[in-house]
């Protein structure tokens, strides 16, 4: 296996924390805009002091994955860049007013209707966010974009790889996805029944989407991603792996319904987490299909290999520190 | 053309927007953690209500200086794809460990400001200095990579193709020690002034609240001493540049003839069409002084290489004019505090001094513009120096001035709302 495979994999393992940590605050943003009604206040109270202290390590998850893609695979970074160049752009929009609007919602004044307008800013950005990421990763996974293996120079156009129907399939199937993980976390941030309620049937909602939202994708990747449709059946172990996916599902919305929070709080992460993988090795070798794979847009070993070595010592300082301040942070909803 | 210049422009108001958030992200921590110390050690509460109150407007800074820095790494790709597929590995090793070292700034910012009740205090205060390294770091590694842009090294070039990357050699370029100090003591010392002007402010008007009193004795005392190192690393830097980039220097002192005992100029305006700058006040042979402990040193002059190959002087002259002389008054300032404290044996409290302090609160940050102009603008038409011009990197994607224009009324608006939590934060709170 060559090294870039192992930075791939690190790659992916980050999307993966990505998704579940950081997600799961654009998630927390989306109910926001939901906290409505009596209970309203008090979920936007929760949905704040669940996010504040670990949004913005959360969100360092990305800057690794994009940084580690330009050093190691520095021709599809600037791929993507080119012609992704619009849904990222959105999206950092969307990620520099959902940072900004829930810092500044805690600073400014905090009568309700400032307090109020800050919300809703917050509220739509986390929602543009998520979506701008899963069509960038859809667009990705198309195989509509054509580009030179050596330069990176992309010879398709800048608008129609990514507005189609299978990269707004992923787009809005990742919203959802963040907005399960934040309702099933959020269950066991308050020890308020009702508003354990609330989000009970906010999480089970958005799981039955989740699950809507993956059939209509594979629907669409038939001819929006055949390659990707191509990879989820080519193996003997992806039957299996499906399945496996699919009863994890399954069990994860029984255990919400019947309120074992505990439980789907274990059980949805893992569901995502084979979501992200299924669609990592399906999409094996291609980085950006048809063109670009993880071996002929790597950079050198004497790149790689001291890029490796970093992360395998700055994950034993990071891990324990992240770990950290979890433990510090939801010790309590870890461990309840 | 119109989009390579959207495309600079979005960089440049990019970059200059996130570095006085990522300023603050890195020397803020540090006065935070001298108050906590004191307080840890002394039992003083004001100290303890210092720190609390800094680390609220640490954490609005901080929070738009995270977000306009990813806005940054994604531009990187976004508007210069062809160097980032050039230059992406050679300079991934900064990168890389600026990733670590922000991860770390950012996991630990988030127990300071939120673990105020759920840590021990020893484990708060080590928080604390954990945000200082890592903001320190994470901005030390990535001035690395700019500089590696002025001087790059660790790599050849075999058929137009890069080849024998050795990211080592790159990071530790002739620049990465010269910039990296100037940048990092840069940043305490806009911060340090920046700070000790608004509690001077207050004052002019309460000599004797002792919570202005504390904190204007730290910010002071950290903004003096660094004012005083300040120049020494100027001075290593202009010694670099005058070796490795010496048409960067050559602007920024409008100096067009390559000569022997060059002046140093003080003011003057280039006149890029008749190639002279008048209206200078010129000091003889300092130039060659400085720029090599030789008064009779030869100095390179722009003439000495083709028009197309010449940054802007004009405006790279003019940025380092503006930095020095910030920096000058910033210096003085500096001692004369020493000076007053010593003979006063006390804070010096002298409504005068008081007001100097609050005019140079806005000092250090303007510094910090001018001088990345006049390291950026200064190394064109090259991005990176002598390898690839920048016309040559820029994305293919037409229409940039949208993005540009989108992203400055974005940054305009957070400009003013931060003014506005911060003036909150400060005169109401």
């Amino acid at each position: 296996m060559g090294l870039e495979l192992y930075l791939a994999i690190i790659m992916l393992i980050s999307l993966i924390l990505y998704m579940l940590t950081g997600g799961a605050d654009f998630g927390g943003g989306v109910w926001d805009l939901f906290a409505i009604g009596a209970r309203g206040k008090t979920q936007r109270d929760i949905i704040h002091h669940a996010l504040a202290p670990i949004w913005e390590a959360n969100h360092v998850w990305l800057i690794v994955i994009i940084v580690l893609l330009f050093v190691a695979f520095p021709v599809a970074f600037a791929t993507i860049g080119t012609a992704l160049h619009i849904p990222l752009t959105l999206m950092l929009v969307g990620i520099v007013l959902r940072g900004t609007a829930f810092v500044f919602r805690t600073y400014d004044d905090q009568s309700e209707r400032v307090h109020l307008r800050w919300s809703r800013l917050f509220a739509i950005a986390s929602i543009i966010t998520p979506i701008m990421l899963g069509i960038t990763l859809g667009a990705i996974a198309s195989g509509t974009i054509h580009a030179n293996p050596e330069t990176g120079q992309v010879q398709t156009d800048f608008i129609s790889s990514w507005f189609a129907p299978f990269p707004f399939a992923i787009g809005f199937f990742t919203l959802t996805i963040c907005t399960l993980l934040a309702a099933v976390y959020l269950t066991l941030e308050t020890d308020d029944t009702s508003i354990q309620d609330d989000f009970r049937l906010r999480a089970i909602i958005a799981a039955i989407s989740v699950g809507i939202l993956a059939g209509m994708s594979y629907l669409l990747s038939a001819e929006g991603a055949p390659l990707i449709q191509a990879g989820l059946g080519k193996s003997k172990w992806s039957i299996p792996f499906h399945i496996v996916t699919g009863l994890v599902a399954i069990l994860g919305i029984w255990s919400i319904w019947h309120r074992y929070f505990k439980l789907a709080r274990i059980l949805i992460p893992i569901q995502v987490t084979l979501i992200i993988l299924g669609w990592g090795l399906a999409q094996y070798p291609y980085l950006i299909a048809p063109n670009l794979t993880f071996s002929n847009t790597a950079a050198p070993e004497s790149v790689l290999k001291p890029v490796l070595i970093i992360i395998i010592i700055g994950g034993l300082v990071l891990i324990p520190a992240f770990w950290y301040l979890y433990s510090v942070f939801k010790g309590r909803s870890l461990t309840k | 053309m119109e989009d390579l210049l959207a495309a600079r422009f979005q960089m440049a108001m990019s970059l200059g927007f996130h570095i006085i958030f990522a300023c603050v992200g890195i020397a803020m921590p540090l006065l935070m953690v001298i108050a906590e110390g004191r307080w840890l050690k002394t039992g003083d509460k004001t100290y303890l209500t210092l720190a609390k109150r800094w680390s609220k407007g640490t954490a609005i800074m901080f929070a738009v200086g995270a977000v306009s820095g990813t806005v940054l790494s994604f531009e990187l790709g976004l508007l210069w794809p062809t160097f980032m597929a050039y230059a992406g590995p050679i300079i991934g090793m900064p990168f890389s460990l600026e990733g670590l070292a922000f991860f770390i700034e950012a996991i630990f910012l988030g127990i300071y400001l939120y673990g105020w009740e759920r840590v021990p205090r020893k484990i708060h205060w080590l928080s604390g200095v954990m945000v200082l390294l890592g903001g320190m770091f994470s901005g030390i590694f990535v001035v690395t990579a700019n500089a590696w842009m002025n001087t790059p090294t660790g790599f050849t070039i075999v058929d137009g193709k890069v080849t024998n990357i050795d990211p080592i050699a790159a990071m530790l370029n002739p620049s990465s020690f010269t910039q990296a100090l100037h940048m990092t003591l840069a940043a305490f010392l806009a911060v340090a002034f920046a700070v000790a002007g608004i509690h001077a402010y207050f004052l002019r008007r309460d000599p004797n609240n002792q919570f202005h009193r504390k904190a204007f004795a730290i910010s002071l005392c950290v903004g003096g001493v660094v004012a005083i190192l300040q120049p020494i690393s100027g001075d290593l830097s202009a010694k670099r540049l005058a070796k490795y980039q010496p048409i960067k220097l050559a602007a920024m002192e409008g100096q067009w003839e390559t000569e022997r005992g060059a002046p140093l100029r003080i003011g003057g305006i280039p006149d890029e069409e008749a190639e002279v700058t008048r209206y200078a006040l010129e000091i003889p042979k300092a130039l060659s002084f400085l720029a090599n402990f030789d008064p009779n040193s030869e100095i390179m002059g722009l003439k000495d290489v083709p028009k197309e190959n010449r940054p802007p002087v004009a405006i790279v002259h003019f940025a380092f004019q503006i930095m020095v002389a910030c920096g000058i008054v910033m210096i003085i300032t500096g001692i004369l505090g020493g000076w007053l404290a010593w003979k006063k044996k006390g804070l010096p409290t002298q409504t005068w001094y008081l007001r100097l302090v609050t005019f140079c609160s806005p000092l250090g940050f303007i510094a910090i513009e001018a001088g990345w102009t006049v390291t950026e603008v200064g190394r064109q038409p090259w991005i990176i120096y002598n390898f690839m011009k920048t016309k040559d990197a820029v994305t293919s994607m037409p229409n940039l001035m949208i993005p540009f224009i989108g992203f400055t009324i974005l940054y305009i608006f957070l400009s003013v709302v931060v003014v506005i939590l911060l003036r909150r934060q400060i005169f109401y709170e």
